[in-house]
């Protein structure tokens, strides 16, 4: 008797747990905006995603009672990204940032299936009616540290830890060359490839063996703090990735090259309350503030007054970096005296400007 | 003081008992874990544990979620009967993803049902071919698979890798890292949602598994050699005939479940093609303990974890951490509870002269 009291108490709390977790779900607010993100590595990589996270609170803080945000981390770029994706749809949001290039084609496949939910893709260049695309012109911040870079480094040399060779990370490379050439014809890039976005091992490894081979300035296309920590500790100098990382290197960061995600993410949360969300295609630099610069230190005046009004007159559009003569590795001219690369060479960029001592892997 | 003591047969009582218990205690450890994050426990279980079995939707994604690791899982859980550790069907799916997709790239033309049992095929082959390589060293120079079949998976990787950046890259792509999208025929044909032939071909492969364990000499032989290795020498048994052939078979349920997500749930070649399912199908071969029916439980489940700690995010804004913490908890419980089913707890001290007086006994 006692023993089915017990059984039966038992069933009863079961019951209320789970009646417990349905009322919840069903008490949740109906009538904000959800806006929905996934993101490739975990938002404490203070690096890509931690930036994209930062947008998304930039939102709730702009935003207030209009909105609900919530995030998906860690999600591999593969199967497991439809899911993701689909997961955000179903569960009511209307407007989804899918914050990696890999997610891509999950992104167009799910949008098919809801064409009432506003989807946006960085960094890829797949389009449809609720499919935006968006990037940043990152090349801008770069022209601008390999100008620095070459006024700072003794040796005239400097140690670039760059992941995967897609066009974005090759124009880079190209772009930090082409301002330092600008300072220092005869200076030197190493690059080691490491094949990965974020993996903090590996990265301080290739900073480590850049060092060893001679580069006494460090600068990278990878999402971790890892590189800036081991120039830190090895004295030489660094520029920061993504995001102001001037707590990892108080005394080597020269500067950042910062995404700046807020302002167009909050912007098209209010588009599409205002009911004027469009498909469309923006590729923000300087200009529209979605590059920035982190605070110039660890420098003499003369390279900050040289690096501020570079940073001005890309700003205001009276340098492009990319504006000619421009040769690449086998002497072949890409551009003439005074003319700029369009934006469709820029986006599809899989070749070195001279002077690069490093192979493309093709 | 607490002494393990070994049963002189597996307990029929804990066999069942022992993932109750697990899964028991795993629930009492998660509240308190979510609960000392500031999660709700009893919300946060059922998120976790039920609200992924209670749409037709996510019921689909988790056979989707489920496949790849029930086709390792099969393959795995013969070799490990034979003792035959091979701890690299991440790298056999890659090699089988890649072979299955040298069709669509390589012969766009060829567009029909032939040409996706040949994928098929392919991709089984590519698995076991490369799963041939740790079984020819073990058994010419005596290597051990473990390390050897392990370090091919790196390998695979930055072939897979080396392809689809170069001669294997999408030439409208932009240049980005990934093939051409696969269509028609190079689809592998859904059932329901996203669950593609893959499922069907899972269920067969358990299926197989079974027919060989229970009904076949070559199961027997796999058993006697895992079990007592001399014996099946005198049984007439090759020790490197079962060592190719079990490494043959799981390499090719591996390649099959790449060629499945590649041409299933993918659509395209691409840099990274799998989670780690060939290693996560480790946890499924062990945690099913090596039977047919245990490895589609164990599927299921660890695919149950991987939606519910999705959802537990989502829902609660549970960072991605604490939900694969759970996961490991989980999973670390029930392997270890399974210990029960093979010994017995006995407390020293108190029924120490029982212990010893039968330990006498049967000398």
């Amino acid at each position: 008797m006692k023993h089915d009291m017990k059984l039966a108490l038992a069933a009863v709390l079961g019951i209320g747990v789970l009646a417990a977790g349905v009322a919840d779900s069903a008490a949740q607010a109906e009538e904000k905006l959800k806006v929905g993100f996934i993101y490739v590595g975990p938002i404490g990589d203070h690096g890509w995603s931690y930036q994209h996270d930062q947008g998304r609170l930039a939102i709730e803080k702009a935003l207030g009672e209009k909105v609900q945000t919530s995030y998906l981390e860690k999600v591999p770029e593969g199967a497991d990204a439809e899911r993701a994706l689909e997961r955000l749809a179903r569960s009511g949001h209307k407007l989804i940032f899918a914050t990696s290039f890999g997610y891509m084609d999950s992104v167009i496949k799910v949008a098919k299936r809801y064409p009432d939910v506003k989807f946006e893709h960085a960094t890829g260049y797949k389009r449809a009616k609720n499919v935006s695309i968006y990037s940043a012109r990152f090349y801008e911040g770069r022209y601008i540290i390999g100008k620095i870079a070459a006024k700072m480094s003794k040796k005239g040399m400097a140690g670039y830890i760059a992941s995967f060779p897609i066009p974005e990370v090759v124009r880079g490379i190209n772009s930090f060359m082409l301002g330092a050439q600008s300072v220092n014809p005869d200076f030197k890039i190493k690059v080691v490839w490491v094949n990965s976005w974020y993996d903090p091992g590996k990265e301080a490894d290739a900073a480590k063996v850049l060092i060893a081979q001679g580069a006494d300035i460090l600068t990278q296309h990878t999402d971790s703090a890892a590189p800036m920590q081991v120039a830190q500790e090895k004295g030489i100098l660094a520029f920061g990735q993504a995001s102001d990382m001037i707590k990892f290197g108080p005394k080597a960061q020269l500067t950042a090259v910062i995404d700046d995600w807020a302002p167009y993410y909050v912007q098209r949360a209010k588009d599409v309350l205002d009911g004027k969300w469009q498909s469309q295609d923006t590729w923000g630099g300087l200009a529209s503030g979605m590059v920035k610069m982190a605070p110039y230190t660890n420098m003499p005046d003369d390279v900050k007054k040289m690096a501020q009004e570079t940073e001005e007159a890309i700003r205001s559009g009276k340098l492009h970096p990319f504006t000619g003569p421009i040769y690449d590795q086998d002497g072949k001219l890409r551009a003439k005296e005074g003319e700029a690369l369009s934006d469709k060479v820029l986006l599809g960029m899989n070749w070195y400007v001279k002077g690069i001592d490093d192979k493309l892997p093709k | 003081m607490m002494v393990l003591e070994k049963r002189a047969a597996p307990s029929r009582w804990w066999s069942i008992g022992a993932p109750l218990l697990a899964l028991g205690m795993a629930v009492v450890l998660g509240a308190l874990l979510f609960a000392v994050l500031g999660h709700a426990p009893s919300r946060a279980l059922y998120v976790y544990f039920v609200e992924p079995l209670t749409s037709a939707w996510s019921l689909e994604e988790l056979a989707v979620k489920a496949t790849p690791l029930m086709l390792i899982g099969a393959g795995l859980a013969l070799a490990y009967r034979a003792n035959v550790w091979n701890i690299g069907a991440e790298g056999q799916l890659i090699m089988g993803a890649i072979a299955g997709s040298a069709i669509p790239i390589l012969l766009p033309g060829w567009n029909d049902a032939l040409a996706m049992l040949a994928m098929l095929l392919l991709g089984a082959a590519g698995g076991a071919a490369y799963a041939a390589i740790p079984a020819w060293l073990k058994n010419r120079f005596n290597t051990n698979e473990i390390l050897t079949s392990l370090m091919l998976v790196y390998v695979a990787g930055l072939f897979l890798d080396w392809l689809v950046r170069g001669p294997w890259r999408d030439p409208m792509g932009f240049n980005f890292p990934k093939s051409v999208a696969f269509d028609g025929w190079h689809v592998l044909p859904t059932l329901t949602g996203r669950v593609h032939l893959g499922f069907v071909l899972a269920l067969l492969a358990v299926l197989i598994l079974w027919v060989i364990v229970h009904h076949m000499r070559a199961g027997l032989a796999v058993r006697v050699q895992g079990i007592a290795p001399r014996a099946a020498r005198f049984g007439g048994f090759s020790a490197p005939s079962i060592t190719l052939g079990v490494m043959l078979f799981s390499g090719a349920l591996a390649g099959l479940a790449g060629i499945g997500e590649v041409a299933g749930a993918i659509g395209h070649l691409q840099p990274s093609i799998s989670p780690g399912y060939g290693f996560a199908a480790i946890i499924v071969a062990v945690l099913g303990r090596l039977s047919p029916i245990g490895v589609v439980f164990a599927a299921f489940l660890l695919a149950l974890t991987y939606l519910g700690g999705e959802a537990a995010q989502l829902a609660l804004n549970m960072p991605a951490k604490v939900a694969q913490a759970f996961q490991g908890l989980l999973l670390f419980l029930i392997l270890a509870a399974e210990v029960l089913v093979h010994y017995r707890i006995r407390w020293r001290g108190r029924a120490h002269g029982a212990a010893r007086a039968r330990q006498g006994g049967g000398a």
